[in-house]
């Protein structure tokens, strides 16, 4: 049995459960929507959401019920959700099991989010890769329809709502709400500059709120079991609830868990990912996706929530936890990254779309030991002019890697780097070809 | 021409959204569907569909991977090679598919049956390494289950250790699902 209780595993978790709109039933589903739709006033809806802490499970922790009350109240013309289930970042695969294996848990969240915000059309923009996931989904949305918990009338409550599946198509920024709106609308995934935000501009101009797939699957629970039961889950009274963490990299068991927020990440990895593969020590970890600065053994008591992390110099981010045992070269895992965040930019801003080309071909050189001392001061240098200076929060990430392998294993730099020197001094006709 | 195999399909994409550029991704999808990759031919015909110009539509074709623009073999074989695939061994499997195909990524089989890419995150770092071919993913690899799956695929052009709905680590007591 799982130490914690489990909330949006739940369902998924009994045997034969199959993610059927009869089986959902059969647990409870659509309980949430039937007792608040036509019964508790939208604004009460947002204010129960606000209540329960409920933050963004997608990578940035915004308070849900505080970016929905952003929308202005007197708009009479159309109003959007999207459901960014553009699951892209490097060590986090939870929507894509929330999606598949209970989708209904989800659309229920969905309808619920709607009908606080005024929405009659939710967009679900799932990453163009997973044809399984948009197949269950619209297989779903159809039996959710048929049933009168989507489309016009819900339930007879006069609720309208619509929702359709979009796929992406394989870009990693898309996961950015505001480019996320962009390929929505056809167009090339640039994030927008901001403000305005979404609430107020978002898709076709009009007030939007972009919500992540973990985020929405919440609400039925919420608002079924209250604001107060939801805010006492987890590190009151910032980081409330569970998180659904995915546990990568050399674990015994990797995988998805869910845990209330605030579990330390030796509980994780050694309780429930079953410890290290090979029984190596750890050597490092990220902690919220390959956006969040790589952590130490030192970390591994840090408490998982939004608070903590950030205090220990990383992010919660995604919940995407990689693990390294002794021995992995983190100047290679750092490259390995940024070859990811290189094949990602999207080429809007310049210090991203140039820096990333100047850090990856620098990290390159130092890997195949032909590096030179200076080459770490430039690197941190070009961290420096990326982070913060670019449209959207892309630039922070891509920096994260270097600077953290540089910050703790800046040895392991430089000992590739005096390879490199001591080779010329054998060779010193080879200094002036290095590149 | 999409429109007239498609016409209702067309209809039905571009009724989902308020404004018809939305409709421009689904389309290219339609048109990949149909020839493999997506022609030039159907970028025009997709920009009158949508009253887009061409350039509107090439602009936005090559800013996706998962869009082709050249023909690619009947398997498109998509090995994920970002940090967490690579700490399970994704570059060994990658090394085993390229001498068992005896092509390097971005390469087509002579016979145009395989053509190998390498990719970055799929979202499956707990089951990795990983990789996807066509519209399937296919998890926990190992030299064994890619020659089985090359082997199904020359057979029957599908293989069942493709993955299902998505839950790992499956749940106690569940019936046991490979992959």
């Amino acid at each position: 049995m799982p130490k914690h209780e489990l909330i949006l595993l739940k369902n998924m978790s009994q045997p034969g459960y199959s993610g059927s709109l009869a089986d959902y039933e059969a647990t409870g589903g659509y309980q949430a929507l039937r007792a608040t739709l036509g019964k508790t006033a939208p604004a009460d809806v947002t204010t129960a959401v606000r209540k329960s802490g409920l933050r963004g499970r997608g990578g940035a922790g915004f308070p849900t019920g505080v970016k929905w009350g952003f929308l202005p109240k007197d708009y009479q013309g159309p109003r959007y959700l999207c459901c960014n289930a553009d699951e892209s970042e490097p060590g986090t695969f939870k929507d894509r099991q929330l999606m598949e294996r209970d989708p209904h848990q989800m659309l229920e969240g969905i309808v619920l989010a709607c009908y606080a915000i005024g929405a009659e059309s939710a967009y679900i923009y799932i990453r163009g890769e997973m044809v399984l996931g948009s197949k269950i989904l619209e297989r779903a949305i159809g039996e959710a329809r048929a049933a009168g918990y989507i489309g016009n009338n819900i339930l007879g409550t006069g609720t309208h709502v619509d929702v359709w599946v979009h796929r992406g198509a394989g870009a990693y920024i898309c996961g950015e709400e505001t480019a996320l709106l962009e390929s929505l609308e056809g167009k090339r995934g640039l994030p927008r500059i901001k403000p305005p935000f979404p609430a107020t501009h978002g898709l076709y101009n009009k007030p939007t709120v972009v919500n992540n797939v973990e985020t929405l699957a919440n609400l039925p629970h919420i608002l079924t079991r209250g604001a107060e039961w939801f805010a006492a889950i987890g590190s009151p009274p910032k980081s409330t609830g569970t998180r659904v963490f995915c546990v990568s990299g050399h674990v015994k068991r990797p995988g998805n868990y869910e845990v209330p927020m605030g579990v330390t990440f030796r509980e994780l990895v050694y309780e429930h990912a079953g410890g290290m593969r090979s029984n190596k020590p750890i050597k490092a970890f990220i902690p919220g996706g390959a956006s969040a600065p790589f952590l130490t053994p030192d970390h591994l008591d840090v408490k998982m929530d939004f608070e903590s992390v950030a205090a220990a110099g990383s992010m919660l981010g995604s919940g995407g936890v990689t693990v390294m045992e002794e021995g992995t070269s983190m100047v290679w895992a750092a490259l390995r990254l940024m070859e990811f965040f290189y094949h990602e930019s999207c080429g809007k801003c310049s210090p991203c779309r140039e820096g990333s080309s100047w850090l990856v071909q620098t990290m390159r050189r130092i890997m195949a030991k032909r590096g030179r001392m200076e080459d770490l001061e430039t690197l941190l240098d070009l961290c420096k002019n990326i982070a913060g200076r670019t449209v959207c929060a892309f630039g922070d990430a891509e920096v994260a890697p270097i600077q953290s392998t540089l910050k703790y294993w800046r040895d392991e730099y430089v000992s590739l780097i005096r390879e490199a020197e001591a080779a010329d001094l054998i060779m010193p006709e080879a200094a002036g070809v290095r590149h | 021409m999409l429109k007239e195999k498609y016409q209702k399909e067309i209809d039905e994409i571009i009724s989902r959204y308020p404004v018809k550029r939305s409709a421009l991704i689904p389309l290219l999808y339609l048109a990949q569907q149909e020839h493999g990759y997506v022609t030039e031919a159907a970028m025009k015909e997709i920009a009158q569909l949508l009253r887009l110009t061409p350039p509107q539509v090439y602009e936005t074709v090559t800013f996706y991977t998962v869009l082709n623009l050249k023909p690619v073999g009947k398997f498109h074989m998509q090995v994920c090679k970002s940090l967490m695939c690579a700490l399970a061994g994704s570059d060994t499997l990658l090394g085993w598919i390229k001498t068992k195909l005896g092509i390097a990524p971005g390469e087509s089989t002579p016979d145009g049956l395989f053509t190998l890419s390498t990719v970055e995150c799929l979202a499956s770092c707990g089951t990795a390494p990983m990789m996807q071919i066509n519209d399937d993913y296919y998890e926990q690899l190992t030299e064994a289950k890619v020659d089985k799956i090359l082997g199904d695929l020359k057979t029957s052009g599908t293989s069942d250790l493709k993955s299902g709905p998505y839950m790992w680590p499956l749940p106690v007591n569940a019936v046991r699902r490979e992959g």
